[in-house]
């Protein structure tokens, strides 16, 4: 009846494969060409794409299920990096424990934050849940100093305990032993790909993090969460209350993003007050909306898309600019270079808000829509993403109707 | 023998008295209709019975419970189901889901977090929605979102979807408002219908004489906050209270 297991089962394949040769895939052309700056295979821009593909999706389950739509985000992924931290310093650089803490301390704090916040819905709620990671913010960048270590972020110094640190350990978060920041690099031809074990580890949690949301869904709980977007009033005549299932919701998203920052601070044991600012929460509305809010793909889509703008295209300076009009006459390429200087470099922002506007206003149901319209274009018979994420596109065009 | 005792009730809206001094008592398997002019606080006693609206005095009690002081969910709990003016249903979600909603309500009560298991593992529950379905001449809908049905369909979707939970009060607010004859005949033999299958009351609002006087057992005049007349349907039509209630000066309109 709801015949989608076996699309779930192929939708889940497709972010196994895509994350397990993201080093290949986003390397396509070789090291020294001139478009190697358009590779994106490098461990630390890897890395923010599964993690933030982490925080993306857990975002979603609140704001994509349920219509919450939540500014402040990022709160939780602050906690999560400072626990995370806190524990390289106490105990020890095995990441198991800091990650474990993350995801406690971020779930607690949601729990406290959602317990309040969620008395109001609408635009109430994004108020105060923006109120709320402002807050938070501020707490971690000035109030909080002995815990926060304020401005200058907490890191580990080496007066630190770690009672926990044997000597043979490396001086690195690391995953019994493996350190996240090694890597083994191959050259073929004119290629370079570098696999890093903490990608790896950051890609098996977007895997575990992907499959459960998928559960989540596909469940009862998931329909309820649903069904509160939809109609609250009927839910409530309907003998549901409706604020333990936001209030799980919120809980669960704030837990995604406690593990997504304690994943931050385990490629880079270190955790910033900034980590947690209001423009923080509102990246990842953007990844979602632009993903696809309410669709199973969709955040982890926008998070790669966002990421990639970010690094890719803020390193185009006018020197490269240069380079790819160098075949122009003189006048010429200063004007092209002029045009599209302000859209790179530190102007990507004016770029992404562009792409923004377009997706917003053509593709309500985000890049899965734009999939979905290109698969009917084509009419392809294999199944693509954009057929298995078509009800949620369809209730998001509709809904912008 | 009454499944609904209403004693007492009433409600001020600042400066207007909504209801005053309400007894209504609706009998087990009976079906009851509360008629009365606009603003003769036909839907603030509705509200007041759902946990909507709480009185400033009086007592609701259902079952020799009382319902006041708890909350919607609580009060369709103990086994009362609401049917709204505009159809209330999940537009956003299929037929199915609009039908498998309920019954999980009814299985698992206002909160239950089963993350983890599966909704086409659900079998019994899918059983229940599709029969249910099949009784309204839906089944061949189940796929479609719920939004995008009649206005006729989504009555009748509510309607199933309150059924699904087995009430024992089934509460109508103007079930019938706004459709066409056709629809309303449709709405009219599928009350009957229900009633004559089920162990049911049902409590029904209706500007719609037509309807009351298909459908109706008793039925209590309602006029400015208080109940006028309670009396069997014969006997309201020619009360000269009810036609002056509704019609303003009565040798005009005789």
């Amino acid at each position: 009846m709801f015949g989608l297991e076996k699309r779930d089962t192929f939708l889940l394949g497709v972010v196994i494969v895509l994350t397990l040769f993201a080093p290949f895939i986003l390397n396509p052309f070789p090291a020294n060409s001139a478009m190697a700056q358009f590779n994106a295979g490098y461990p630390d821009l890897m890395q923010r794409f599964v993690i933030f593909g982490i925080f993306a999706i857990g975002f979603n389950i609140l704001f994509g299920l349920t219509g919450y739509l939540s500014f402040g985000h990022a709160a939780f992924l602050g906690v999560g990096s400072y626990s995370a931290v806190w524990m390289f310093k106490l105990l020890s650089y095995n990441v198991v424990p800091a990650l474990v803490l993350a995801v406690i301390m971020a779930g607690l704090f949601s729990a406290l934050i959602g317990f309040i916040s969620l008395r109001r819905s609408g635009i109430y709620f994004s108020i105060l849940t923006l109120a709320f990671a402002q807050m938070s913010f501020n707490l971690a960048y000035s109030v909080l100093t002995p815990i926060t270590n304020g401005e200058t972020g907490l890191q580990i110094y080496t007066s630190d305990p770690q009672y926990l640190q044997s000597a043979s350990a490396p001086a690195f978060p690391n995953l019994f032993g493996a350190a996240m920041n090694s890597s083994t690099t191959l050259f073929f031809g004119g290629w370079t790909f570098t696999f890093s074990v903490g990608y790896y580890f950051c890609a098996a949690f977007l895997i575990l993090a992907f499959y459960l949301a998928i559960r989540i869904f596909r469940s009862p709980f998931g329909m309820m969460l649903r069904a509160v977007k939809s109609n609250q009033q009927r839910m409530n005549y309907t003998g549901l209350n409706t604020r333990p299932y936001t209030l799980a919701a919120f809980v669960i998203s704030g837990m995604y993003a406690g593990l997504a920052g304690g994943l931050l601070a385990a490629m880079d044991p270190l955790a910033g007050a900034e980590r947690m600012q209001w423009t923080a929460s509102g990246e990842v509305v953007l990844m979602t909306i632009l993903g696809g809010a309410g669709t199973l793909i969709g955040p982890v889509l926008g998070a790669g898309f966002i990421k990639y703008f970010e690094n890719i295209f803020a390193k185009i300076n006018d020197n490269v600019l240069h380079g790819w009009f160098a075949f122009m006459p003189d006048g010429i390429e200063d004007a092209m270079v002029a045009i599209i200087h302000p859209f790179v470099g530190k102007g990507w922002h004016l770029t992404l808000g562009l792409l923004f506007m377009l997706v917003v206003i053509f593709l309500p149901g985000g890049l899965v829509e734009g999939g979905q319209r290109l698969g009917r274009v084509f009419r392809r018979k294999d199944h693509n993403a954009g057929s298995v994420e078509s009800d949620a596109a369809q209730q998001r065009s509709e809904a912008a109707e | 023998m009454a499944i609904l005792e209403v004693k007492n009730v009433g409600k001020r809206f600042g400066g207007l008295q909504a209801l005053s001094d309400v007894n209504l008592s609706v009998a087990e398997n009976s079906v009851h209709a509360i008629i009365g002019p606009n603003g003769a606080g036909k839907s603030t006693l509705l509200n007041c019975l759902v946990g909507k609206l709480i009185p400033d005095t009086g007592s609701v009690m259902f079952d020799g419970q009382s319902v006041l002081g708890r909350k919607p969910y609580e009060i369709n709990q103990m086994g009362i189901s609401r049917v709204f003016q505009t159809p209330e249903i999940f537009g956003d979600l299929t037929v199915m889901e609009n039908m498998l909603i309920p019954c999980l309500a009814k299985r698992d009560g206002a909160f239950q977090l089963n993350g983890w298991s599966r909704i086409v593992g659900q079998r019994d529950m899918i059983d229940k929605a599709e029969e249910m379905l099949r009784d309204m001449n839906m089944i061949d809908k189940r796929h479609m979102h719920a939004a995008s049905m009649s206005r006729g369909d989504k009555r009748r979707l509510e309607i199933a979807m309150c059924l699904a939970q087995d009430p024992r009060l089934l509460l109508l607010d103007e079930p019938t408002a706004g459709m066409a004859r056709a629809d309303t005949n449709n709405t009219i033999d599928l009350l009957k219908q229900i009633k004559d299958e089920r162990d049911i009351t049902i409590a029904i609002i209706e500007h719609d004489m037509h309807v009351v006087f298909s459908l109706a057992e008793r039925i209590t005049v309602l006029a400015q906050g208080t109940p006028l007349v309670e009396d069997t349907p014969d006997r309201i039509k020619g009360h000269p209270k009810v036609r002056e209630a509704y019609l303003g000066e009565s040798q005009d309109a005789a």
